[in-house]
């Protein structure tokens, strides 16, 4: 169906060409030049779910085989370095390009939706965040190739191990500058989405009619923002302390290593709610439609979700009781952690509260939003059971929060990101994917994830040390062990057949309706899957779960629509800037790596900081290219016939947003 | 919508559809107030640690007698003044006074590029007479991080001003002006070049948002200052 009949580029006039750099704007949107210089939130909301998916499957692999080499005693599958290794770009690849992005995925391709937005505030910079994620990627996992390999530092790298005497090799360079870039992607990410919620909403959307989801979008965006950059500093100095030779974290010049403890965790705290905040919106919003009921308590919700997010800077140092803070501090920071169960319970009871007395209809999604309710609780039972300090002295670096932490991760982040995965793909793709083989995929994962990690919290308990390379057979955890690795096996088959069955359904999957749940928010109102412009028409919201009283609400609450004005819809144009800025910014941090260090063929070290600086150029000319090039735009003129129920555009309308 | 708007003369009706957003402000501000919060936290970071580490070894090093106290003194106030002319610069933007804006931000850059140099003076000096460099000491080590962090923001910050600058110049100013003067024109015109010419009236919002990222960095220099060199002169403070 051409719903385009007329497209006008607003090209420079003729007769004053206007140089825009050394490329002409693309103006392809098709093909591999179109999906590299993509401006819509929709095709690199797409783009981090790919990369997501396949760095889930990534990491993974690097889980299974380190359950193979603990399948049993005494085995010697990997080497005890390889098996470091292997944990630490497993606990990095799950949080920072695995669970992040996914949840990144829904932030850029649902919650523009959600609100009736056109677009993100800045098309460009979302897709810069797209590139950095993906290079960030690529950065950390080509430590792989070099020499030393990958870091075996853990994933919170602690100091001084990280110090250049106890780890010489560049694979801890390779962590430093992928995390750092990777917060790059995060930040102007979350600069975004709080601009595009705060001010992008349709006319009528106000705060609290806001759908869950993108409340907690909006939630994980400051948290984003106000916690990265304790990180980002801390890889600083670390990266100071590794090439330059400061005392950050280096006793000999009366550096401080529980600094890291503490920059790390202030930052690493918050990024727990970062990966489980989302996941959260995502159930609020599978729940009711599956119990054919409103979100029981949503201002509670809300307000939780905020306390939740707030409190999650004052408990950074419940990560740290062991190291022996003082009796106050300890107090303090186990006192205020406690108080997280409060907000955290509060979610959990509104939730029953929404099923309760639902006609409630057990679908895929709704299968993992409930196995998400009851994982998630025993995640947080062991995690309230860790927030006593005696408690945690016994359980700290064990098997116990192992377990603990991947029934947060698992059952509750990567349940929910599967549960708005079978949500939302009907909308993305236009496809249905099948509820039978939706089913089997949420019962092996189900069976698998308890086979595997339930166990681990016995082990724990019977003293299991976490990141332990092999073990005896003397110490009875034999059985548990083995069982784990069963466990951890069905839960990849589990994983492998949603991915199979994704790609088929995208293929061959029956044809999805607009709204193929009967569903409650605006996402469904647009096509499946939406056009380039979202919304042929402005909607002027009436409700909190508008789709829902335009099916069945009282006329007073039906959505109103807005006909584009004559000058059809506003559309930025595609750029290649933010993808040139991003290699900047990829070969600065290449270059970062490889100063002073010796690069395969030479042993000696023959970079100074020539390539820092070369992609540092590169990264301004980005920039300034980016800035001259102005955000251009194009009218689109949707088929009338998309629009038909609309009111007339006001006069001095020029399109919408 | 940009487009629309470059073809009026009024800069407030030029400014206004900007304004069409759920709350009234404009998305790039409300950017900017996201990334100065964030940004804070940076800033909190770095001075943090080198406060914890202030007192660690104190017989390595004695601030007092490495820093050059009046000279810092007359560069903050400097950077200071260059916020009252970068104020002006965003209120001569509003009125659509261009010419007036060109003005107060070539001050505002001059005084950015003093406050400079008094930095690099400042680091010079101190590597050579007193041998505090990066890995002399950890002092040294969170002082030119932290101060330098700062120095990075002021040299961007400067950066930035004079693109706007270059924006307001007449197109190809640089080639003809400056041509005679091979050194000079070179660089001008590949870096600022491409930019004449190309101010419009809805730019207005540019310069203030680049108005408060400048007026963060000096607000921030104002706590480094306090933290890293008057402190050390608080005899409740010093040993
Ligand atoms: C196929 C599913 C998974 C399996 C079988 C698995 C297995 C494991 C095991 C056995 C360890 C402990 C290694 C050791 O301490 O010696 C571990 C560590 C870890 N896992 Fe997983 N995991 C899985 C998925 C995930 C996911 C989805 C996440 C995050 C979202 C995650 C995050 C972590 C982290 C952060 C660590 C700690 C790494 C470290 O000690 O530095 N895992 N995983
Ligand atoms: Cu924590």
């Amino acid at each position: 169906m051409a719903s385009t009949v007329e497209t006008e580029h607003h090209a420079p006039a003729p007769a004053e060409p206007v140089r825009d750099g050394i490329w002409r704007r693309p103006l392809k949107n098709t093909g591999l030049v179109g999906f590299l210089t993509t401006v819509d939130h929709k095709k690199i909301g797409i783009g981090y779910a790919v990369g997501a998916l396949f760095f889930l499957i990534l990491g993974g692999i690097e889980a299974l085989i380190i359950r193979a080499q603990l399948m049993y005693p005494e085995q010697e599958v990997i080497s005890a370095r390889t098996y470091n290794q292997l944990f630490t770009m497993h606990g990095t690849t799950m949080i920072f390009l695995a669970v992040m992005p996914l949840s990144a995925a829904f932030f850029n391709y649902i919650m523009p939706l959600q609100i009736g937005a056109r677009d993100v505030a800045f098309p460009r910079m979302n897709a810069l965040g797209l590139w950095c994620f993906l290079l960030g990627g690529v950065i950390l996992n080509l430590s792989w190739f070099f020499p030393g390999g990958a870091p075996a530092i853990g994933w919170f790298a602690y100091a001084p191990l990280t110090d250049r005497q106890y780890s010489p090799e560049m694979g801890t360079d390779f962590w430093i500058m992928g995390l750092q870039i990777l917060g790059i992607a995060s930040l102007v990410g979350a600069f975004n989405f709080i601009t595009t919620i705060v001010n992008m909403r349709a006319p009528g959307m106000s705060m609290m009619r806001l759908p869950l989801f993108t409340w907690m979008t909006l939630i994980t965006s400051f948290l984003i923002i106000l916690a990265f950059p304790a990180i980002t500093i801390a890889l600083i100095e670390l990266m100071f302390d590794r090439h330059f030779g400061t005392y950050f974290f280096n006793v000999e010049g009366g550096g401080k290593p529980i600094l890291w403890q503490h920059l790390f965790w202030i930052f690493g705290h918050p990024e727990v709610y970062i990966l489980i905040l989302p996941a959260m919106g995502i159930i609020s919003e599978i729940l009711p439609v599956f119990s054919r009921k409103p979100l029981f308590g949503y201002p509670l919700i809300v307000f939780s979700g905020a306390v939740i997010g707030f409190l999650g800077f004052a408990v950074w140092s419940h990560h740290m009781f062991t190291t022996g803070l003082g009796v106050v501090a300890t107090t303090a920071f186990a006192f205020l952690t406690m108080l997280i169960a409060i907000p955290t319970g509060v979610k959990i009871f509104n939730w029953i509260g929404t099923m309760w007395g639902g006609r409630i209809r057990f679908t895929t999604p709704m299968l993992f939003s409930v196995g998400f309710i009851w994982m998630f609780m025993m995640g947080g039972f062991t995690g309230i059971m860790h927030s006593s300090p005696p408690v945690d002295a016994q359980q700290q670096d064990t098997y116990f929060v192992v377990a603990h932490f991947h029934y947060v991760l698992i059952g509750g982040s990567i349940f929910a990101l599967f549960a708005g995965m079978y949500y939302w793909f009907p909308k993305v793709t236009g496809r249905l994917m099948d509820d039978f083989v939706g089913k089997i995929v949420f019962y092996l994962m189900f069976i698998g994830f308890n086979l595997a990690f339930f166990p681990m919290h016995i082990l724990g308990m019977t003293g299991m040390p976490r990141r332990t390379h092999t073990y005896k057979s003397e110490m009875g955890w034999d059985q548990s062990n083995f069982w784990s690795t069963i466990g951890a096996f069905i839960l990849g088959i589990g994983i492998l057949i949603f991915v199979i069955q994704a790609i088929h359904a995208y293929y061959k999957g029956k044809k999805s309706p607009k709204d193929p749940w009967d569903s409650r928010t605006l996402e469904w109102d647009t096509e499946s899957p939406p056009k380039e412009y979202n919304f042929p028409y402005t909607p002027v919201i009436h409700a909190r779960d508008q789709v829902w009283e335009d099916k069945y609400g009282v006329e007073a609450k039906r959505m109103e629509k807005i006909a584009p004005g004559e000058h059809g819809i506003h559309m930025p144009d595609q750029s290649w800037w933010p993808l040139i800025t991003s290699i900047g910014l990829f070969i600065a941090c290449l270059g970062m790596v490889f100063h002073k260090q010796p690069v395969p063929m030479t042993s000696e070290a023959v970079f100074g900081l020539e390539i820092v600086i070369a992609g540092l150029l590169l990264t301004f000319y980005g920039i300034a290219a980016w800035a001259l090039e102005g955000p251009g735009g194009f009218h689109l003129h949707p088929d009338p016939a998309e629009y038909a129920d609309a009111m007339p555009a006001p006069e001095d309308d020029h399109g919408h947003h | 919508m940009s487009s629309h708007a470059a073809t009026t003369d009024d800069p407030h009706a030029a400014l206004a559809p900007l304004k069409k957003t759920s709350t009234g402000v404009e998305n790039k501000k409300l950017a900017m107030w996201a990334f100065l919060a964030s940004d804070c936290m940076f800033f909190g970071t770095l001075i943090s640690t080198h406060l914890i580490y202030r007192k660690v070894y104190p017989t390595v090093v004695e601030p007092t007698e490495i820093f050059d106290i009046e000279l810092t003194a007359f560069s903050s106030f400097i950077l200071l003044m260059s916020s009252l002319l970068m104020a002006l610069s965003v209120s001569a933007a509003h009125k659509g006074n261009i010419a007036g804006m060109r003005r107060f931000l070539l001050g505002t850059i001059f005084f950015g590029l003093i406050f400079l140099s008094g930095q690099v003076y400042e680091f010079n000096h101190f590597v050579r007479e007193s041998g505090l460099t990066l890995s002399s000491s950890v002092f040294g080590s969170t002082f030119y991080v932290l101060t330098g962090t700062h120095g990075v923001h002021v040299a961007l910050g400067v950066l930035w001003l004079s693109c706007w600058t270059a924006c307001t110049l007449p197109k190809d100013w640089a080639w003809y002006t400056l041509k005679g003067r091979r050194f000079l024109w070179l660089p001008f015109r590949v870096v600022f070049a491409p930019m004449t010419g190309r101010y419009k009236h809805e730019n207005a919002l540019d310069v203030e948002v680049a108005g408060l990222y400048w007026h963060f960095v000096d607000v921030v220099w104002i706590v480094i200052f306090t933290a890293v060199y008057l402190v050390e002169y608080l005899p409740v403070f010093g040993f």
